[in-house]
């Protein structure tokens, strides 16, 4: 199976990243590529396994549902590209 | 430069306790090799001399006292993956330009509650993606291996296949890693130094940037198998800030380090023995067997026969689980931020600037296997696959105590040399994503030279929470090797 252009343009869309008609050519062989070679795994019938989920078997921990961590807005904040007042700044989403 | 930088961490160990040098002599000297090499070797993306002599000048207080922990003034190279409270972290990608972390992994606080002194962030492939160190948005780490003459010419930058360089080079006495799918055992084999990935849920993933959570482990490259025991004693631990890891008793593994061989059984897959594997590789391999047979281990023949499989699931689950990880980077919360018209198309220009290309391909792929349809047919095969990889290592492992391979199919490749066909860089990896598919322990030792004079290793794989076993099988190896070689100076400034 391979993919075409409109399937990389798609996923790229997916991916939330911008690409150029240049580079969507470059990943149409790629990506087709890296497929076409994981295909290979339709030759195990694995109709009777369970997926893998963990390494040894371990009852998922749990703890107390209780606040153990924040009042950091300022540590939150101190790395964005655009904040303001404890918030983060994005281009206007509602008109 | 000073001997200082050639001794192991044991040595320095017992130097520092003895009073033979203080932390800061120690220090200083690494502080110096750094930088009269990082030119040349680029292997610091951030090299932090003060903050390394104020710590070592801290250590220096404890030890005069008669206090420390178990890495005292011992000088460290800290992987950029791992987040340090204030000390910039950027995974080496553009996308997370000038991040400054107000919180230290659990990895990190571990050595430095051992007394463990950091010298700087270590260079890496841009999110640990890429076998030949050649995606860091810095430029490539440099091999202080080099090929002989007639492929240095050709190979102008040397031989980079490898991140740990800096430990094989002097530049820092151990260094953290990770590995996802053999980003600690390829590099330690390249670079003729030890380099064990533990089990799934030995070290805390907490702080580390995330790759592929259910492949990824945090271990520790050094020159000798006892000191990558030391090493993952103090870095490993229970966290309750991370769920897969594991609540269990972490073994003293320098103990197990020279208990030997004798009574242990060591199983060879047959499978490994694989069509285009380098002859000088089938060698090695015969002569580790060798040694341990002379050294008293059994050897015993073992069938994994998925082993096929493993790389092609693992090229499903790493991107799969990657997408999902890299959305986080959208130039909202931190990193680079690239303007658009509107908040969708200011995440897709920040996206496409900020990831390199190796990054993007497989963001991409595991978009695409996980998108609608899509999910049953590739990722949900991928983790059923596992379980079977995982399995054929249960039923191997039956009267096995640990698994000898070699390290990598071929020697170290030269800057450029694989890159253009992915498929055929992914397939370097064939012997180690096995290991974290499976969510084993591995261990790469170094076992000898190339034709061309470049380091090859060995890799043991062991039980689930059976590092120990690695270790004293891998200090078996390491005797046998004789002497540990190092790599002509050729990079430093004064040299």
């Amino acid at each position: 199976m391979s993919v075409d252009s409109a399937t990389v343009r798609r996923i790229a869309r997916l991916a939330r990243i911008a690409i150029t008609d240049e580079e969507a050519a470059r990943l149409e062989t790629e990506l087709s590529g890296i497929l076409d070679w994981v295909a290979q795994l339709d030759e195990l019938d694995t109709s009777a396994v369970e997926a893998m989920t963990r390494v040894e078997a371990m009852t998922m921990k749990k703890r107390k549902d209780e606040v153990t961590d924040g009042f950091c807005a300022d540590d939150i904040l101190k790395n964005a590209p655009k904040a303001d007042d404890h918030y983060f700044v994005v281009p206007k989403i509602v008109e | 430069m000073t001997d200082l930088t050639d001794l192991t961490i044991a040595e320095a160990r017992d130097g520092l306790r003895g009073k033979s040098f203080t932390a800061r002599e120690l220090t200083q000297a690494h502080v110096d090799a750094i930088e009269a090499a990082n030119a040349a070797l680029n292997a610091y993306v951030l090299p932090t001399p003060e903050r390394a002599l104020e710590m070592a000048a801290a250590s220096d207080a404890r030890l005069g006292k008669g206090e420390g922990g178990s890495l005292e003034g011992i000088p460290l190279g800290i992987k950029d993956l791992f987040c340090t409270k204030g000390v910039r972290t950027t995974a080496c990608s553009h996308i997370l330009d000038g991040f400054t972390p107000t919180y230290e992994s659990t990895v990190t606080t571990n050595l430095w509650a051992e007394g463990a002194v950091m010298l700087g962030k270590l260079n890496n492939d841009e999110f640990a993606m890429g076998s030949p160190n050649e995606t860091s948005h810095y430029g490539p780490v440099i091999n202080p291996w080099r090929g002989p003459a007639p492929t240095r010419s050709s190979c102008p930058a040397g031989r980079p296949a490898a991140r740990r360089r800096p430990v094989a080079a002097r530049l820092c006495m151990g260094a953290t890693a990770t590995d996802t799918g053999g980003s600690i055992r390829q590099p330690a084999a390249f670079t003729g130094t030890v380099g064990i990935k533990p089990t799934y849920g030995r070290c805390s993933r907490w702080g580390i940037v995330a790759f592929a959570s259910s492949l990824d482990q945090a271990g520790p490259i050094a020159r000798t198998v006892r000191d990558a025991a030391i090493l993952l004693k103090a870095m490993a631990s229970h966290d309750p800030k991370d769920t897969t890891s594991v609540d269990a008793v972490v073994p003293d593994f320098e103990a197990a380090v020279g208990k030997g061989v004798k009574g242990l059984t060591i199983g060879i897959p047959k499978e490994y023995r694989m069509p285009g594997m380098a002859p000088e590789i089938e060698a090695l391999w015969q002569q580790g067997i060798a040694w341990l047979r002379d050294a008293g281990a059994e050897i015993k023949e073992v069938s994994l026969p998925h082993t096929k499989y493993a790389l092609p699931s693992y090229y499903i689950v790493a991107p799969a689980e990657a997408s999902s990880n890299l959305a986080r980077y959208d130039g909202v919360r931190y990193g680079l931020r690239e303007p658009g018209a509107d908040v969708l198309s200011m995440y897709e220009n920040t996206r496409e600037a900020g990831f390199g290309a190796e990054v993007k391909r497989r963001i991409l792929i595991g978009t695409y296997v996980l998108s609608a349809g899509y999910y049953d047919a590739y990722y949900l095969k991928a983790q059923k696959v596992r379980t079977l990889i995982k399995r054929d290592f249960d039923q191997a492992s039956e009267g096995v105590d640990a698994i000898l391979t070699p390290t990598t199919p071929g020697p170290a490749f030269a800057l450029g040399e694989k890159s253009g066909d992915p498929v055929e860089m992914y397939l370097n990896d064939i012997f180690t994503v096995t290991v974290n598919m499976a969510g084993l322990p591995g261990i790469s030792v170094p076992a000898g030279l190339s034709s061309e004079g470049t380091p090859l290793g060995l890799q043991l794989i062991g039980r689930a929470f059976d590092e120990e076993t690695l270790f004293r099988t891998a200090q078996v190896i390491e005797d046998a090797t004789g002497p540990r070689p190092s790599p002509a100076d050729w990079w430093s400034k004064s040299a």
